[in-house]
């Protein structure tokens, strides 16, 4: 094997408004290894793999392939120098066949005419290389995930990659076709291709790394050949920090009946339900990787997704939900994971946002009182202390965290019984994180059963009475606040030990 | 004045508005030798507008939930020979009247809910729906006239699409009085408004418009209010199409046709964007008022009526072009 690396990226810096996304990190990939890149979310991964890409600049930092300083500014640069990358959503065009997508942008030609015979001997060559066998001529949107993903790989080799970033690749997949992209991903390493292995599964690396980084908190902990370490070495270096310490105390629930109880709930799509029960003033935290359930569990719970079967009882009734409004009505708020696809209308004003969901009461002879939606909105946009020249500025104008608080006003102008929130502080900063959980433990406080879930393990542990560790849209293992650690979450949600 | 930054914006952006307007008005008289603002023109443009611009309310709400209605020149064609059919023979023009009234605006509600029912139930782009409907609706109208205009001899029918009101008023300013039509489109024009800016409903439209996903998980029946936009479109279609054959005495099979595409004109020209999520009816009218202007001005100058529609064309373009440069200006600050 050749020790000199194939690419070097020295003192990689980036900083977003507020956020101190990578500080100084250098990682490098040889030619035939596969080297894993490890980290919670937020620990730099997806940075350091964008400006890899070209998708993203750095702030400072320098990066050599095969020894020669690169400046890669746009995703054509990469894949000049031979970088190609395999996001988690495919780059594929559904509609074109197996083949087409291979050779998507170099259809070998005569005078714009595609020559179809050098095309499929140029992609069956391909194929061979790669020792895989794919219907040439169907369509994208007809195969399967693990498929798509082969096509996806294929690309990438087709365009003489010599450096292939593949982030989460295994997410999607089931364990037969992880063990068959296994099989691809050898191929590639004994063919002198260099892998980035991004993924939140630690048994997998341990199958097909050879060597480790690991990034905290946007700064490099350490690279090391993967058999000098354990598992729950690496997960110590993951998480390595104590608890924050801006977590509000949290009320500890006096009642023993459960408020709201969901039983053998069946999210669409699953087989299995999924059973668990909240009290008044608890926060039922769910943990759980990317692709482990949360939010599929979360949207059947509250109607946002019509589930397939099972229960959801409130104070002992059990509800007929078909969709939103019936879980409103019932009392039942969901702030969603993403603010701007799902939570506002942003080309609507903090006003028409937060009266949207409950604009029945404001309606006299006909028409919307908006004097009486003033009055309702200011006093909340006030608690909440959302900063805003004025509530009928557009939402679009407003930052991540008072957006946020917008979504989150919608839910409060009514009082809730339960409020499902999903990743409730993602994408905002430390101080509106800080008004949250204290929100979201005040409303607990006042009987409020809240089920939370968030890819943020501190924040789950930080804020949660009781946490649900989900794998496989399964809630595997309950903990209570006292026993759980950073370390057995993991261990429960990555599958390192049986459930 | 004590007035927020907001404020004083629209503030100057009215006011700049008004003057631009003031200062082309008194250009255009001029240039058409004071025939342009002659009470009797003024009459005339407003009255030849009126059937799109009540088209245009009704396409200016499917156009904002980020839809589009094709059907609408096709409907005022089917509902208006439905209309001059109901009344062949009706020996009491009082209850041929009300019928008629009923039929077409009933047909056209009908026919907008057969427009909506796919694009809620089965999520089909309603631009194929209201496409399909255009075409079953012209040819319904030629099947149920046999191809041929059917006459209206239904005198208070006619007067709603041909006569005036309010003589004395009219008198004032040297006209027979105040032509029928026009006041219909400002009721319609006013009632839109209403609708849109001041209830749920109207609110509910922009939402969806806006972010679907958001107003579903809100509690927003999103189907409901979809199919009342098409409802509002073809039952309006049908309005519309009162004016149209009372002015002519006639229901006529071929009649109607591009209308649609005058409508959208006028919605887009109006500032309301086909994304959806943005427009207003006050914009719609001003778009309608654009366009009747335009070609009233045309008609003075004795443009050739081939080069009338070149002008067209481009005048729609470059208002959309204006207004797009004039948001990003706005949006820049």
């Amino acid at each position: 094997m050749d020790a000199a690396p194939y690419l070097a990226m020295r003192g990689i810096s980036k900083t977003y408004p507020g956020v101190h996304a990578l500080d100084g990190v250098s990682f490098d990939v040889r030619a035939g290894e596969v080297h894993a890149l490890v980290g919670e979310n937020g620990a730099g991964k997806s940075t350091l793999m964008k400006i890899l890409a070209g998708a993203t600049p750095p702030d400072a930092g320098t990066i050599e392939i095969r020894g020669q300083a690169v400046n890669i500014r746009t995703p054509r640069d990469a894949e000049r120098l031979g970088v190609a990358i395999i996001y988690q959503e495919f780059n594929l065009v559904p509609g074109l066949d197996v083949a087409a997508n291979i050779v998507l942008g170099r259809e070998p030609n005569r005078a714009g005419v595609i020559d179809a015979r050098a095309l499929d001997e140029q992609v069956l060559s391909v194929l061979k290389r790669l020792g895989l066998d794919l219907p040439l001529r169907a369509e994208i949107r007809t195969l399967a995930v693990a498929q798509q993903q082969q096509t996806e790989i294929a690309k990438a080799l087709s365009v003489n990659a010599r450096l292939i970033v593949m982030d989460e690749p295994s997410a999607a997949l089931t364990p037969d076709e992880v063990d068959k992209l296994f099989v691809v991903i050898r191929k590639l390493r004994s063919d002198g291709v260099g892998i980035v292995y991004i993924s939140h599964r630690i048994d997998e690396i341990f199958t097909i790394a050879d060597r480790i980084t690991v990034l905290r908190d946007g700064k490099l902990v350490e690279t090391g050949a993967a058999s000098s370490y354990k598992a729950d070495d690496v997960i110590r270096l993951m998480v390595g920090r104590p608890l924050s310490a801006h977590f509000p105390t949290l009320p500890a629930p006096t009642q023993t009946t459960p408020r709201f109880a969901v039983r053998e709930l069946r999210v669409p799509r699953r087989d299995f339900g999924v059973t668990f029960e909240v009290r008044p003033g608890e926060i039922f935290g769910l943990a759980g990787l990317v692709g482990s359930g949360r939010t599929s569990l979360l949207r059947a719970v509250c109607g946002a997704d019509v589930p397939a079967g099972g229960t959801v009882e409130l104070d002992g009734v059990t509800l007929r939900i078909r969709g939103p409004s019936d879980a409103i009505s019932a009392g039942l708020a969901f702030v969603t994971e993403d603010r701007k696809a799902q939570g506002l209308v942003l080309g609507m004003s903090v006003r028409e946002n937060v009266t949207l969901p409950h604009l029945a009461r404001f309606v006299r002879l006909l028409m919307v009182d908006r004097r009486e939606e003033t009055t309702a909105v200011q006093k909340l946009s006030d608690e909440l202390r959302i900063r805003t020249p004025s509530l009928e500025q557009l939402a679009r104008n407003l930052s991540g965290g008072n957006q946020q608080k917008v979504v989150l006003a919608k839910w409060l102008l009514e009082t809730a019984k339960v409020i499902c929130f999903d990743e409730p502080t993602r994408g905002i900063d430390v101080g509106a994180k800080a008004e949250i959980y204290e929100l979201i433990a005040r409303l607990a406080a006042g009987g409020v059963a809240i089920v939370m879930a968030s890819s943020e393990l501190p924040e789950v542990l930080g804020m949660s009475t009781r946490i649900g560790v989900m794998r496989g849209g399964r809630i595997v293992k309950v903990f209570d606040r006292a026993e759980a650690t950073q370390e057995n979450v993991i261990r429960y949600a990555t599958g390192t030990v049986a459930a | 004045m004590n007035l927020t930054p907001a404020a004083r914006q629209t503030l100057l952006r009215a006011g700049g508005f008004i003057v631009g307007l003031v200062v082309l008005l008194v250009v255009l008289n001029a240039w058409t030798h004071g025939d342009f603002l002659r009470p009797f023109n003024v009459s005339n443009v407003l009255k030849q507008i009126a059937v799109y611009a009540v088209l245009a309310v009704g396409q200016t709400f499917v156009i904002i939930t980020a839809g589009i209605d094709l059907s609408v020149g096709s409907l005022i064609a089917l509902t208006g020979v439905l209309m001059a059919g109901v009344m062949v023979g009706e020996p009491i023009a009082a209850v041929g009247l009300l019928v008629a009234i009923g039929v077409g605006v009933g047909a056209g509600g009908v026919a907008g809910a057969v427009n909506g029912l796919p694009v809620v139930r089965f999520n089909l782009p309603p631009f194929i729906t209201t496409l399909a409907m255009m075409l079953m609706a012209r040819g319904l109208a030629f099947m149920y006239s046999g191809g041929r205009p059917i006459e209206i001899d239904n005198a208070a029918f006619n007067a709603i699409g041909g006569g005036t009101l309010f003589p004395g008023l009219g008198h004032l300013i040297g006209l027979p009085g105040i032509p029928a039509p026009v006041l219909v489109m400002l009721a319609v024009v006013i009632a839109g408004h209403f609708v849109l800016t001041r209830t749920r409903f109207g609110r509910y439209v922009y939402a969806i418009g806006g972010n679907e996903e958001a107003a579903r998980l809100s509690g927003i029946n999103v189907a409901g209010v979809k199919m009342g936009v098409y409802i509002i479109s073809g039952a309006l279609a049908g309005l519309a199409s009162l004016l149209l054959a009372g002015r002519l005495s006639t229901g006529i099979p071929q009649s109607g046709s591009g209308y649609e595409l005058q409508s959208i004109a006028a919605v887009v020209v109006g500032g309301t964007s086909l994304m959806g999520g943005r427009g207003s009816i006050v914009g719609t009218f001003v778009g309608a008022l654009l366009i009747g202007v335009l070609n009233n001005l045309m008609n003075l100058l004795n443009v050739q009526s081939y080069a009338q529609e070149v002008v067209l064309g481009a005048v729609i373009l470059i208002a959309v072009l204006l207004d797009e440069l004039r948001k990003r200006y706005f949006a820049s600050r």
